[in-house]
């Protein structure tokens, strides 16, 4: 034993703090897991067609966003625009960033989702004299998120832990939250396990209303 | 009426159509039959405008199926179709599955298409289905929901696409039962089948094609019973051999 004697209280004290920075958390996950979702389904269309400059286009994102650390993509937005006086506030670049991490990563989930549903389903539901995008809405992408829920929902919960670069731009997410709580004490170690215990508990809430969600559209 | 007129379609360097003509009268019930290959279900595709085609013209009801300028998904709405593979919506109910296109594509208020779907579902013998998804139904009863899928449009024509292949034998009889009844009741209908004794009882007449063209046209009668071209007579034999082949 090397006598480590923890201070909790100290902790304590700082919780509404935390709190408060687990609530932005909990914000830009969200917002950046419906705007990754909404960019990411059409972009999966393109890629499955897999022609013209849609397709091009996508595959450019999905290359840079799954092949360049997050960090990077961070400091693209945060510092690269404010280089050509671009300035945007640390909430939106980190919103963007993870938006655009989420997008990246979430075209290919959706991408292995379309090519298990049968060839035969999109012209069945054109034949019924539905466009494109109708076809899409009701028949297509309700059986994708069917498949690939389980890859969807880690993503989702992957980009919430992806929010914590946030401490590194200076937004007091949990982890920027944290890191400036723990400066005046020092106490790294007590404040860190607090704040890893909320993002494992938000990151099951996450999971459970995800299922729940899942149980009521499918009703299974 | 449809007409094709002269219709050719090609895969690659692979001739599929060439040159086709036929017309399709009202409230007749046309059947196609012809080898694999033949080009048969290929046409029917081309119909509704599936499938594009590299020359000649197909109108239906005087609109150009391929014009570009034709809005193609309101003329499909005359149009119903089947397919082999049924393609019900695995993640809606029998009912929803009906109710879909007249709610998206037609408009209609969500109470009056689940009205309209009830109806079309008991038409086909699947009233008690209502509230079924498609993989706790049989094949045979997942075919006749797709008819009626395609009846819900209130479509001018019908169009069949091997619908009775997939199916187990015992199957087959209660999909036949339901074209049957919507011949009866006035429809005009286009048949691809291997079905040589449907295509005997049931159709007004009967095309054979062979290699991409239409080798012999003219009634049951004349086209099963007493065929003029060698091709037919080959192909007829052929399909007499197979007794136990249902398809």
């Amino acid at each position: 034993m090397n006598g480590y004697q923890f201070y909790w209280s100290i902790v304590w004290d700082s919780l509404p703090l935390l709190l408060a920075g687990a609530w932005v958390t909990v914000q830009i996950t969200l917002l950046a897991f419906i705007i990754g979702t909404l960019i990411a389904m059409p972009m999966a269309v393109a890629r499955q067609h897999g022609e013209g400059w849609a397709y091009r286009f996508s595959t450019c994102w999905v290359e840079l966003s799954r092949n360049t650390p997050a960090v990077f993509q961070l400091y693209v937005f945060y510092f690269g625009l404010g280089a050509f006086h671009i300035n945007i506030s640390s909430y939106a670049a980190v919103l963007i960033s993870v938006s655009f991490n989420n997008a990246g990563y979430m075209t290919e989930i959706f991408r292995g989702g379309l090519s298990a549903i049968p060839r035969q389903q999109l012209p069945a539901a054109r034949s019924l004299g539905m466009t494109g995008a109708q076809s899409f809405i009701h028949v297509i992408f309700p059986q994708m998120f069917k498949v690939i829920f389980l890859a969807y929902v880690t993503q989702g919960i992957w980009g919430m832990l992806n929010t914590s670069l946030g401490m590194l731009v200076g937004l007091p997410e949990l982890s920027g939250a944290t890191q400036y709580a723990q400066s005046n004490s020092f106490r790294t170690f007590e404040f860190f396990l607090v704040t890893a215990l909320i993002y494992y508990l938000i990151a099951k809430a996450l999971q459970f209303s995800a299922q729940l969600a899942f149980r009521l559209v499918y009703r299974s | 009426m449809i007409e094709i007129k002269d219709v050719r379609k090609t895969f690659g360097i692979l001739a599929v159509l060439k040159g086709i003509n036929l017309d399709v009268n009202k409230g007749e019930l046309l059947c196609l039959i012809g080898a694999s290959g033949s080009g048969k279900s290929t046409l029917l595709q081309c119909i509704n405008g599936l499938e594009p085609i590299q020359g000649g013209e197909i109108i239906v009801d005087g609109i150009s199926v391929h014009d570009p300028k034709t809005n193609i998904n309101m003329l499909r709405r005359k149009l119903g179709i089947v397919f082999q593979q049924y393609n019900a919506f695995p993640h809606l109910t029998a009912l929803e599955n009906v109710a879909l296109a007249p709610r998206v594509v037609a408009k209609r208020g969500r109470k009056e298409a689940l009205a309209l779907a009830q109806k079309h579902l008991d038409h086909v013998g699947l009233g008690n289905k209502a509230d079924s998804l498609p993989s706790q139904m049989s094949g045979g009863q997942q075919q006749r929901l797709a008819i009626a899928r395609a009846l819900a449009m209130e479509p001018s024509y019908m169009l069949f696409d091997e619908v009775t292949s997939a199916l187990d034998p015992e199957l087959v009889g209660e999909v036949l039962e339901t074209m049957r009844l919507l011949k009866s009741e006035g429809m005009t209908m286009v048949v691809v089948t291997h079905d040589i004794n449907f295509a005997r009882e049931s159709a007004d007449r009967v095309a054979f094609l062979h290699q991409g063209e239409v080798c012999e046209i003219g009634t049951a009668e004349e086209v099963i019973d007493n065929p003029q071209k060698e091709q037919t007579q080959k192909f007829l034999r052929r399909e007499k051999r197979k007794p136990l082949e249902v398809a």
